[in-house]
This record gives C-alpha cells, structure tokens and sequence, in this order.
C-alpha cells in the first residue's frame, strides 16, 4: 500500500518562484506512485520539513561501503527514523565523472535509469567535491547500484582521509585560453592515485585541481591542496588589428580604463595609433587584459603550469591560499606528465609522513616552514614563490655562504 | 548470496568520449571567443568551425525526470552531449548557428533560466544543508532557491561590473568555499554537551585535537568520563561537532546566517582574496531567509552602481575603502569586524592611509 503523501507547508513555499526548485523535483519523485523510491522520498520529505520547521539536521553518519573500497559511500542513517522510518537509510554514492564534467545523454539516461531502481532518483550535478552524488540509497542497495556504475566505466570517488576526486576547468576542450591540457593533467593525476583514493590512510584528505590559466575556473587556488595552474614565459601574443579594432569599439577612454588601468603590474600603454604596448618582463600573466580582448591579445606559446600547494578551507587553523612552489614547468610531452604525477607521488608521501593527524598540507607547512617542504620534496627555491624577502630578523644565518654558493651554481648552470 | 564483484579500479574516464566532435577536432585551438548575447558563448577555432554554448541554471540537485528532459533538449539540439560546470549550470553545445534560438527557447520553456556568462551573477554554488548532511546548520538548496528567485534578472543579464560568484555553507567549515558574496552559517553559543553520550560516540583524544582554540578539555561528568568546553575561550566554531555528535552545535535561535564579501580565487588583476565579515547575527529563517536576501540586495545594489568595469567585489571596496563601503551599504560596523587573533595585525591599517 502506497504511503500518504507528507504535508509540506514550509517547503510548498519553495516551489514557487522562477529558479527551478528542488522541491518540485523531490515531490515528483514522491508522487510517481509504483515507483521504488515513491515512498521512500515521501519519508524524506517529511523529515525535510521537519528540518524546516525545528532547523535542525537529522541525518547521522556511520559506515557502509562497497566491497573492496574503503571509502566513497557517505552513509546517512536518520535520527528521526521513528517518524519517518521509509527513509531511515539514505546514503549517497560518490561517482567521479569524466574531466570537465562531459557526458552523452545515453550516459546520463543510463545512470538515471540505474537510480531509478536502486536509489531515491535524486542527483547532484555535481557536488562540490567535483562527485555525481547519487544521494539517497538503502544499505542493501548500495553493492548493485555500485557495480553498475562501475560495469559503465565510472568509479568511485574520495571521501574521508585520502586522495579526493580532482576538478578540472574546461580547458583546451572549448577555450583558446588554456595553457596546458588540464583534462589529461586531471586524469592522469587521478588514475595514479585510485589506490588512495580507495583505501584512504593519509593524516587527512589531499585534493588536486586543474586550471588552464589565472582566472582559475575549478577554483584550485583556494580549495585545492595542491593547485596546477596554466601560465606562459615568453612574451602575450598580440594581433595589432584586434587591438585597433577593439579600441574603436571601447573608445580609446574605455579601453584606457577598462585594459590598461586595470593592469596590475602598469604592464600596458596605448600607443598614439591605438596599437598596445606590452611590457612582458612585468606582466604577472593575469589574465586581465587577455579577457577582455578575447580577439586581440593570447597568452604566449611557451606555455606550462604554475603549482600552488597548501590551498584549504577554515578547519583548523583558518583558511590558507595555496602558494607557489613550482613558478614554471612544462607539461607538453608525455614525460612531463610523468614528471607531474612523480611529483605529485613525492607530495603525497612527504604530507603522509609529516603531517600531523587531521592537518593538511598547508597546516604542515605553516608548522614546519615552507624551506622544510621544498627540501623535503628536493624542489628548487625560487623568488617568485614570495612577495617579499622576510621582515623578521630572527633568524639564524651561519650557513649563509654556503647557500650562496648553491645559488651561484645553478644560476650558472641553468646559464649553460 | 551472488558473489561479490571486485570493483574495477579504472579512476575518471577519458573526457574527450563523452565531448562533441567539434569540440574534439579543434582540441586545443580554439582561437577566441565572444559572446553574442547573454547566456550565449561563441568559440571560434582556428579551423573556422564555431561552437555555440548556451548555458542556463539548474536546481543542482535534480531528479531524473528533469535530468532527462535536459537529455531530451540535447538530444534534440546538440546531437546528445550535454556538459556541467564547476558551479553546477548546464552547457549545450552546438556548431549549429540556427538552433541556439529554438534551444535558448526550449530550455527558458522547461523552466531553466538561460544566462550566467559574462559579468553576471553566476548560479550560487551550495553545500547540501539538511536534504543530506549530518552536520547542518541550515539549509543549502533552500537558501539558494530562494536567493535565486530574487537574483534572478542579474544571472540573465550581462550588467555587473564583473562576474558575481555567491556561495553558501550551511556550516562553519564552509564547503562552499570563496565567493564575492558568501552567505554561511555562523553559531553563537558553544556546544549543548550530551554527557551520557559522550564516552560510547566520540573518540575524545580526537574531539580534543579538533578544537582550534584549545577550550575542551576531558572531564568526569555524573560518573562517566565525558569532555568540557571552556565556554569563555569557545569561539563557537562548531568543528568539534562533526567527530562528537553529542556536541551538539546546532540551535534554532542561536545558529545564525552571516555575510561575507570580497573574495575571489582567481589571480586575475588582484592575486586571489579571501571574502571578509561584513554582516552576522541574521536569523535562519527558513523556508526564504528575507533578511538575508536584503542584506544580500544592498550589497548587489551598491556593488553595481559604483564598481568600475571589471572590478571584482573585493577589489572595489579596496579602491573605495571600507568607510565607504560600511556607508554605501549602512550595514552597521562592530568590534567583531576587526580581526583580533594573532596573526590578524596583517589586516588592521598599519598605516597613514585614511579614507574620508
Ligand atoms: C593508566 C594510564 C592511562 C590511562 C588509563 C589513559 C587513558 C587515556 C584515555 C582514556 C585517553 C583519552 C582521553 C580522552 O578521551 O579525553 C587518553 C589519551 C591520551 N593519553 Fe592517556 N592514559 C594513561 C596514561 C597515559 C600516559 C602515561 C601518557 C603520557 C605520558 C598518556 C598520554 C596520552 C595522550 C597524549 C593522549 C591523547 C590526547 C590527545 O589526543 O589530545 N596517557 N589516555
Ligand atoms: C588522558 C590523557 C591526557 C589528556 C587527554 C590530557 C589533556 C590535557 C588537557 C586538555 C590539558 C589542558 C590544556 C589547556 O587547556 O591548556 C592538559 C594540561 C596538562 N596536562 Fe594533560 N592530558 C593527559 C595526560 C597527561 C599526563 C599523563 C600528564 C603528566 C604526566 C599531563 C600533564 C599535564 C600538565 C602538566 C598540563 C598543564 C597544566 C597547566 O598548564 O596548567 N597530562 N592535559
Ligand atoms: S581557467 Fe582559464 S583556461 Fe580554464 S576555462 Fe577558465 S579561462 Fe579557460
Ligand atoms: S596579463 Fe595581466 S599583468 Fe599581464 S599585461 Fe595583461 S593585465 Fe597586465
Ligand atoms: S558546509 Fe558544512 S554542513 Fe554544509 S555540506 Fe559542507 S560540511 Fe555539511
Ligand atoms: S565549538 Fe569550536 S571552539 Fe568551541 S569547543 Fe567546539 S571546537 Fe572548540
């Protein structure tokens, strides 16, 4: 017998309105009666409202898995299973989707048709881990729904004190801006670590994010762990004609406000006959300026990638920006990229057994010093990873003359 | 019972199978791209051949009905691939010129906002709240819905200043990450401590670790080994929660809605900014959260009418100063505005600069 369908007098409110609403897909779900997860959502809408009405959360965590991993399901057992008992169990399933976020439709209906059977109907697209969240399944259902996801060719993704699920901007799938393939980068990164991401067993979680350029679309500067960002050593490239174009199209006002005040290095002059001026050995590779000429000005063709680490959120000691610890690497050939994920090996080794419990990488390096981490890791210092030389005198300097030597040496060396 | 299958550990699939083949055949050379009107993107190649996107808002968290009637638009206008971004918006693609109308058409039809590109203001990029966390202290889809309706107009229109990326958390570990607006819960009272609970749930030596400020401490408590919270060096964070559930963070009336403005993660123009307080104490008012819309409002109102082309939020308030900004907006300015820990002199003035 079908259950009766909840009243929802707070979440009713959220139906109207022009955004799509949530609610109106959680009801259609309800509502869709003979469907196996009918009743199930009806109980899950009854104890949403419930939330609504006392703002408080039901859900409790506690483990359920899949065989052979030991992370990647985030189990939720209600609090309120008494009154709400169809829904008592409502897990999710973290599947990894493809870099970029593609799909075909035949994918998508396929892995809505598996929902369908085995869990609630109910989809994030996608969560903020970079995960499809399949959210809502009852224990039992888990294995089977798992393993048709996996017979499609989908894995699952992080959870807990390991290696996350990556994220990754468009790239060079659709933008002429990125420096590098950020979609090969994220794969090749990620299908390295499975075993990490799998089984984690790090002091806690490790994420990499993939952006072409210095707009930072995946957001990897702040939320990444480790951040892989595109950027170029030779000089922009400019089509003088766009420019010209450009101004006529601004006025020469608007695009002295809008390029080249804008320009946070005073990298940019308009000349007299409205062609542009570039002075490279001051341009940050911002970006700014290539934005808003889409047509007249390109990053340069010495292109490669920028690696920012230590990027997180408040838990524990307040947020942290990832900062620099590689200015410049290639990431072209099929060797570089073996060089990345060697790197990306050693980074993860050094946090594992450095890293104190429950602190991640940017924790650690605030304990123990940035020059700890790049000796740890055999990484070469370099001026561009600080804004400005220290301010605070104490420090201890008798080894001063040596580190000269070594800096002569591969100034001279990096000379041949 | 069957027997159990091993799982195949085969990580991400490759993302040019699921990519439409124009996408595939100008692979890294794109040339430029251009925006023919709002929600619509041009990329050129250097082939000549010209990709349409045309991008438009979701609920996110979706049911397979309407991820299907996305799958039916696609299927229809762009020969059935179909793409999400980092901030859960849809992308249909097409190298058709004549069937971006029809789509803009039929999506705006079947209820999806069509927009979000250029200087907008972007879909909100949420948490999950209570629909499935167990750590909430309020809702996530709820907030954004109801943000969403009032913002609607600036997601389709392209006449902010720059882009506009809101986010919210529904705890103080904020999930949600950096955003010029970042609407996140905000507690004010420490944990209600259930000490009978304690010893059997939580693993203290862990919950004692996770405090950031050092205020737990183990305690004996009726007889059975429990932990204390110095209430007075609480800050209120909520992070020994989440291991101890019997800590209970949550409060109808004490957890609060805060707002926070300025930060952005990319290195465009300014390096990338952390977003800063500017407004707390909001009640959680479900099920639409009025006062945070308005407080959300003015600071859109005020943003848009005296930002420069191209300035972010928190490069905007940096050029005007924050005694302007706390003018503009009339949101009140206290002493927990001013950042009071060690490390927070780098964000009081140590200089002679004064704005009038
Ligand atoms: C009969 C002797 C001991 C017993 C029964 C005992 C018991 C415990 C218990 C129950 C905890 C968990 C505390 C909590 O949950 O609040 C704990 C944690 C701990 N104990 Fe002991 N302990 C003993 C001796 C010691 C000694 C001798 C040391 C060190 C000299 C020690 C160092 C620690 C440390 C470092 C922790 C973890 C604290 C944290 O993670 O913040 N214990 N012990
Ligand atoms: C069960 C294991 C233990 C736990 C969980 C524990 C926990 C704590 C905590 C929470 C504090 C207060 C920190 C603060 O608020 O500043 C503290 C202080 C202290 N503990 Fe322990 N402790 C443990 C074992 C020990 C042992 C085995 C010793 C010595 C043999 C010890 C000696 C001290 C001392 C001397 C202080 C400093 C008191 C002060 O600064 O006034 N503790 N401990
Ligand atoms: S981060 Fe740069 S390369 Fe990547 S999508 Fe954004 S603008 Fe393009
Ligand atoms: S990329 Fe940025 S720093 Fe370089 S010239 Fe353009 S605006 Fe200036
Ligand atoms: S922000 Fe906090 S409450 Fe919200 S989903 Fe993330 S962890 Fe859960
Ligand atoms: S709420 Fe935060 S500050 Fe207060 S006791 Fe818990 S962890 Fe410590």
């Amino acid at each position: 017998m079908s259950k009766k369908m909840p009243a929802t007098p707070l979440l009713d409110q959220l139906e109207s309105g022009p955004w799509p609403s949530f609610v109106t897909g959680l009801k259609k779900l309800a509502t869709d009666e003979g469907k196996p997860y009918a009743d199930y959502m009806k109980s899950l809408l009854g104890q949403l409202e419930l939330s609504y009405e006392t703002r408080k959360g039901y859900w409790k965590g506690g483990t359920v898995g899949v065989f052979g991993y030991g992370a990647g399901v985030i189990a939720r057992f209600s609090e309120v299973a008494e009154k709400h008992p169809e829904s008592s169990e409502f897990h999710t399933l973290r599947i990894m989707p493809a870099p970029g976020f593609f799909y075909d439709t035949k994918t998508l209906r396929e892995m809505c048709d598996i929902w369908a059977e085995h869990g609630s109907g109910l989809v994030a697209l996608h969560g903020q881990s970079g995960d499809i969240m399949f959210q809502g399944c009852r224990t039992d259902q888990v294995q089977p729904a798992w393993e048709k996801f996996n017979a499609m060719g989908f894995d699952m993704g992080g959870a807990g004190a390991g290696v996350r699920t990556a994220a990754s901007c468009i790239g060079p799938a659709r933008c002429e801006q990125s420096c590098f393939d950020t979609l090969r980068a994220h794969k090749e990164i990620i299908n390295d670590f499975t075993d990490d991401i799998h089984r984690p067993s790090l002091p806690y979680k490790m994420k990499f994010k993939f952006s072409g350029c210095a707009n930072d679309c995946a957001n990897a500067t702040q939320r990444a762990d480790v951040a892989v960002l595109g950027t170029w050593r030779d000089d922009m490239q400019v089509n003088q004609a766009e420019v010209k174009k450009k101004v006529a199209e601004l006025g020469r006002k608007e695009f002295i406000n809008q390029v080249i005040r804008m320009c946070p290095s005073q990298a940019l002059a308009l000349n007299d006959d409205d062609t542009l001026d570039v002075d490279n050995k001051s341009c940050v590779r911002c970006m700014h300026c290539i934005n808003v000429c889409t047509k007249a000005l390109k990053p340069g063709k010495d292109r490669g990638v920028a690696i920012l680490v230590g990027g997180k959120r408040t838990l524990k000691i307040g947020d942290l920006m990832g900062s620099v610890v590689i200015p410049f690497m290639k990431l072209e050939t099929d060797e570089d990229y073996e060089r990345l994920v060697e790197l990306a090996h050693n980074m993860l080794d050094f946090f594992a057994e450095n890293a104190l419990e429950h602190e991640r990488t940017g924790e650690m390096i605030e304990r123990i010093g940035l020059v700890n981490y790049l000796e740890g890791l055999g990484l070469e210092l370099d001026v561009n990873m600080i804004t400005q030389p220290r301010t605070n005198s104490y420090v201890r300097t008798d080894g001063w003359d040596d580190e000269v030597r070594k800096w002569n040496e591969r100034k001279s060396a990096a000379a041949e | 019972m069957s027997e159990l299958r091993r799982p195949t550990e085969s990580g991400v699939p490759e993302a040019t199978k699921y990519m439409h083949p124009v996408l595939k055949k100008n692979y890294g050379k794109w040339a430029f791209h251009d925006r023919p009107r709002p929600g619509v993107l041009r990329h050129v190649g250097e082939s000549g051949d010209a990709m349409f996107t045309v991008k438009a808002g979701t609920q996110r968290q979706m049911d397979v009905y309407t991820i299907r009637t996305l799958c039916d638009i696609a299927d229809k206008y762009c020969d059935g691939y179909i793409r999400f971004t980092i901030r859960s918006a849809v992308e249909f693609m097409t190298p058709t010129e004549a069937n971006v109308e029809p789509l803009i058409k039929a999506l705006e039809g079947a209820g999806f906002p069509v927009g979000g590109t250029g200087n907008s203001v972007g879909f909100i990029s949420h948490t999950q709240g209570w629909l499935h966390c167990d750590i909430p202290g309020t809702d996530a889809s709820g907030v954004v819905k109801a943000m969403m309706d009032l913002l609607v107009d600036d997601f389709k229109a392209e006449e902010m200043p720059n882009r506009v990326k809101i986010t919210t958390s529904c705890c103080q570990i904020n999930c949600g990450g950096q955003g010029d607006i970042a609407i996140n819960v905000q507690h004010t009272k420490p944990p209600m401590i259930n000490h009978d609970l304690v010893s059997g749930v939580c693993e203290r030596p862990a919950v004692i670790a996770r405090c950031p400020v050092a205020a737990i401490r183990p305690a004996l408590v009726n007889g059975k080994p429990s932990l204390e919270v110095d209430e007075k060096k609480c800050v209120c964070c909520g992070a020994c929660y989440p291991p101890c559930p019997p800590m209970q963070i949550n409060d109808p009336v004490n957890s609060k809605i805060a707002i926070w403005v300025g930060g952005k993660h990319s290195s465009t123009r300014t390096k990338p900014m952390f977003h800063k307080l500017v407004a707390a104490g909001l009640p959680n008012n479900a099920p639409r959260w009025p006062e945070v819309s308005e407080v959300v409002g003015k600071i859109l109102a005020a943003y848009k009418q005296d930002a420069r082309a191209w300035e972010r939020m928190g490069e905007w308030i940096e050029r005007i100063g924050w005694p302007r900004f706390f003018e503009m907006t009339g949101l009140p300015f206290t002493k927990y505005h001013v950042d009071n820990w060690r490390g927070g002199r780098a964000n009081l003035n140590q200089s002679a600069h004064l704005h009038f």
